[in-house]
């Protein structure tokens, strides 16, 4: 019979790969190509200009600050997502004080865990219309609204959020982190779920409190989820391109005020489309994808430990 | 340049939406540079035709036209495709009216079919800068050379208001037809000036003490769309151009970076930026969109605000019916080169043929119709809008407020008016000028600074 066993498992692998070749590596491969030119990205018209939109990227100030300000994102960005929803997916399923069952999640779970997945459910662009209310720079906007209120600013010099430029990255973080959450607590809920309950009961007889059981047993057990979790965040924040050219100021695709919200995407996306320097944009895009495709490699290893079996 | 009506759109759902489609992608961003491939088969070039039909449309070739679907929306093209029909009996026209141009279109020139008509304007609109250097755009001379259709005795170039040609002109020659014609200035509700007893003011001087007044009188003198910044630059490149006259505006627009060390040039920011520094500005207007800063100007929270002729339609809705929407032109400064009634005001929305358009000739007629009495009479009844037609529309038309108001200023001005091109032309360079504007309007960026990032944003080009 195994001679028939390769045909088979072909015949269901062709159609998968076929589509997988053709609509994300040839691209790929195709924009290596057009990175090593001067296309204008509106035209077939090109010529071969070697490694100069490379060398030219290299010296290039915005693409400098766009790139720091992902590195920003990639590291905190994880982290807040991780974190805070580790601790309410903690609170929600193991975190509540011992009724007679041991092992519970805090009064209302079921309640919260409804909430706080809403955010998931909304799209990028309800988030960014949403967001634009709450940062609004007079006092028509939430935060401002509120804070002039209750006398913490004053109405005449409101805060000015996506216009301030030490405020805006970290106003576009905040609504990622926020849209993050929802989806990363149900991730890990589901994995907390399939820790058996009685490595909880037997920490609890032994008396442990609830930090000592998340560090000592959820933690340990989720590892796995949270690197998957960390790898998404990862790419997420590599990207950050349809909030950062909604919700910031500056023409095409944000990125300001002068450039201080600006990420590798909305700017390879100016290139690419406003300023016809599609080879331009191309050379980014495959730095872009190598820094991706490194981190991401990069963070599996590091954060590789044995796995636990239960 | 397109009215501003397209952005309440474009912002929120269009443009975001368009956004997530490319963010789902997410990683693979690098598959977003990816191009089909595709050769373009040339359009036929226009053969010399008679004096009806000057480029040699055939009725059997169709025509493939694209309209940006925005502050004046699609429905005036139908009349100008029923007159294009009407002439060439049995020809068949598709028209796409989308908001989406690049979307839609970059794909088409890069694989060499484009449409053979396109109203390029809006957010999402290919540059016309990047277009012609790609070699894309037809060169409209023939069509300037062309017979009127009124009355063939004229030539197209003799029918157009001043100015029209120059503004979609790149190195000598034009490239897109701008058809509607726009004004441009800081707007004002007469009726609460008439409640006040406040005068509008003519010059920079009447302007600030006016403000003080109207400060006192708890109302903020001055907001601007901030999250645009080029809506200030209408005020700030206005009082410059009215400050060092026809000649500045001619080499701004040339990138000349000596322009900017033309006094008038600090003269006119210096100015401006005593709104900030006398603290005028409607608090947060730095960062709201336009919606936003014009809304609060509708409710009476700011007294003046600048933008263009399309305003008034743009917000027609949220005014007040008793509003009484006034026009005034950018105030002047002592030594104006200008006189103070000049006017900025010129052609916008652009339409161009592409090169390779399969049927280039019905693409050129398509914009010969258009510039009919009949064509433009019909605009200005759906878009509620003139065009660049020399007496294009009938004056029994009853106009709006705002719109007699601007209308009035613009005859007033007779031969004073001024427009920059740049916006249209210079895609980076208009970047950098906005971006500079930014940094003034917060106060992160002084008068001399801003005139050196100007200097510095003449070796941006595209």
């Amino acid at each position: 019979m195994r001679h028939r066993k390769y045909p088979f498992i072909v015949g269901f692998l062709i159609i998968p790969i076929v589509l997988y070749l053709v609509l994300v590596i040839w691209p790929y491969l195709q924009t290596f190509g057009y990175s090593l030119t001067d296309w204008s990205g509106a035209s077939q018209t090109m010529h071969f200009v070697g490694l100069r939109n490379y060398t030219q990227l290299f010296g290039d100030s915005v693409f400098r600050t766009a790139l720091l300000h992902n590195l920003l994102l990639l590291v905190l960005l994880p982290i807040a997502t991780i974190l805070l929803s580790l601790f309410f997916a903690f609170m929600l399923n193991v975190g509540g004080r011992g009724g007679t069952g041991g092992v519970q999640g805090v009064r209302g779970a079921g309640f919260y865990k409804v909430i706080f997945f809403f955010p998931q459910v909304l799209s990028v662009a309800i988030l960014s219309v949403l967001f634009q209310a709450v940062y609004r720079t007079d006092q028509g906007g939430l935060l401002n609204g509120v804070l002039v209120k209750l006398g913490l600013e004053n109405a005449n010099h409101p805060w000015q959020w996506l216009a301030d430029p030490n405020l805006a990255l970290w106003c576009v973080m905040g609504v990622l982190v926020w849209s993050g959450v929802g989806f990363y607590l149900v991730l890990f809920s589901a994995a907390m779920q399939s820790i058996p309950k009685d490595i909880y009961e037997a920490a609890l007889l032994d008396g442990a409190k609830r930090t000592q059981t998340f560090f000592t047993i959820t933690l340990p057990l989720l590892w796995e989820t949270v690197q998957t979790a960390w790898v998404y965040l990862a790419i997420a924040a590599m990207d950050a391109f349809a909030l950062v050219s909604t919700m910031t100021q500056g023409a095409y695709y944000g990125g300001g005020p002068n450039y201080h919200s600006e990420v590798m995407s909305t700017y390879l996306m100016r290139n690419f489309i406003t300023f016809g320097k599609a080879g331009y944009a191309c050379a980014m895009g495959v730095v872009i994808f190598f820094i991706t495709l490194i981190l991401s490699v990069v963070s599996l290893r590091v954060t590789r430990r044995e796995r636990i079996e239960y | 340049m397109g009215s501003a009506t397209e952005y309440n759109r474009r912002d929120i759902f269009k443009r975001a939406a368009a956004l997530t489609v490319m963010a789902a992608a997410g990683g693979p961003l690098v598959a977003a540079c990816a191009a089909s491939g595709g050769s373009g088969s040339g359009g036929s070039a226009p053969t010399t035709g008679s004096a009806d039909n000057p480029f040699g449309v055939k009725s059997s070739d169709p025509l493939d036209v694209v309209i940006f679907d925005g502050g004046y929306g699609a429905d005036y093209a139908k009349p100008i495709e029923d007159i294009y029909k009407r002439s060439y009996a049995g020809s068949t026209i598709s028209q796409l009216a989308t908001q989406d141009i690049s979307g839609k279109l970059q794909p088409r020139f890069n694989a060499g079919n484009p449409p053979d008509v396109i109203d390029d304007s809006g957010a999402q609109q290919m540059k016309i800068d990047v277009l012609q250097k790609a070699g894309q755009l037809t060169d409209l001379t023939v069509l300037l050379d062309a017979p009127y259709r009124d009355d063939p005795s004229k030539k197209i170039r003799d029918v157009l208001l001043p100015g029209t040609i120059d503004q979609g002109t790149i190195a000598g020659k034009m490239y897109s037809l701008n058809y509607v014609y726009t004004v441009y200035g800081l707007w004002y509700s007469n009726k609460l000036f008439t409640e006040k007893g406040w005068t509008p003011p003519k010059t920079w001087d009447d302007f600030v003490s006016l403000s003080a007044t109207i400060k006192q009188a708890g109302i903020a003198p001055f907001c601007h769309q901030g999250k645009y910044p080029y809506y200030a630059n209408f005020m700030i490149m206005g009082m410059i151009a009215k400050q060092g006259g026809p000649d500045l505006v001619a080499r701004i627009d040339a990138l000349d970076p000596a322009a900017w060390d033309d006094p008038a040039v600090l003269a006119g920011i210096s100015a401006f930026y005593e709104i900030m520094q006398k603290d005028y500005l409607l608090p947060g207007t730095n960062g709201m969109t336009h919606t936003e800063s014009q809304t609060a100007w509708c409710q009476g929270k700011a007294a003046f605000i600048p933008c263009g002729s399309w305003l008034e339609n743009e917000m027609i809705k949220i005014t007040p019916a008793d509003f009484d929407m006034a026009f005034l032109p950018f105030p002047v400064l002592a030594g104006a080169k200008m006189p103070q009634n000049a006017v900025q005001a010129g052609a916008g929305e652009p339409f161009v043929v592409p090169t390779k358009a399969r049927n280039q000739a019905g693409g050129l007629e398509f914009l010969r119709v258009m510039l009919t009495k009949e064509a433009s009479g019909k605009f200005a009844s759906t878009a509620n809008s003139l065009t660049v037609l020399k007496d294009g529309v009938d004056p029994s038309v009853p106009l709006k407020p705002g719109t007699k108001s601007s209308a009035a200023a613009v005859t007033a001005a007779g031969a004073a008016t001024f427009n920059y091109t740049y916006r249209d032309l210079q895609t980076a360079y208009d970047l950098a000028l906005q971006n500079a504007t930014n940094e003034l309007v917060n106060s992160r960026m002084t008068p001399q600074q801003w005139v050196a990032a100007g200097k510095a944003a003449t070796s941006s080009k595209v």
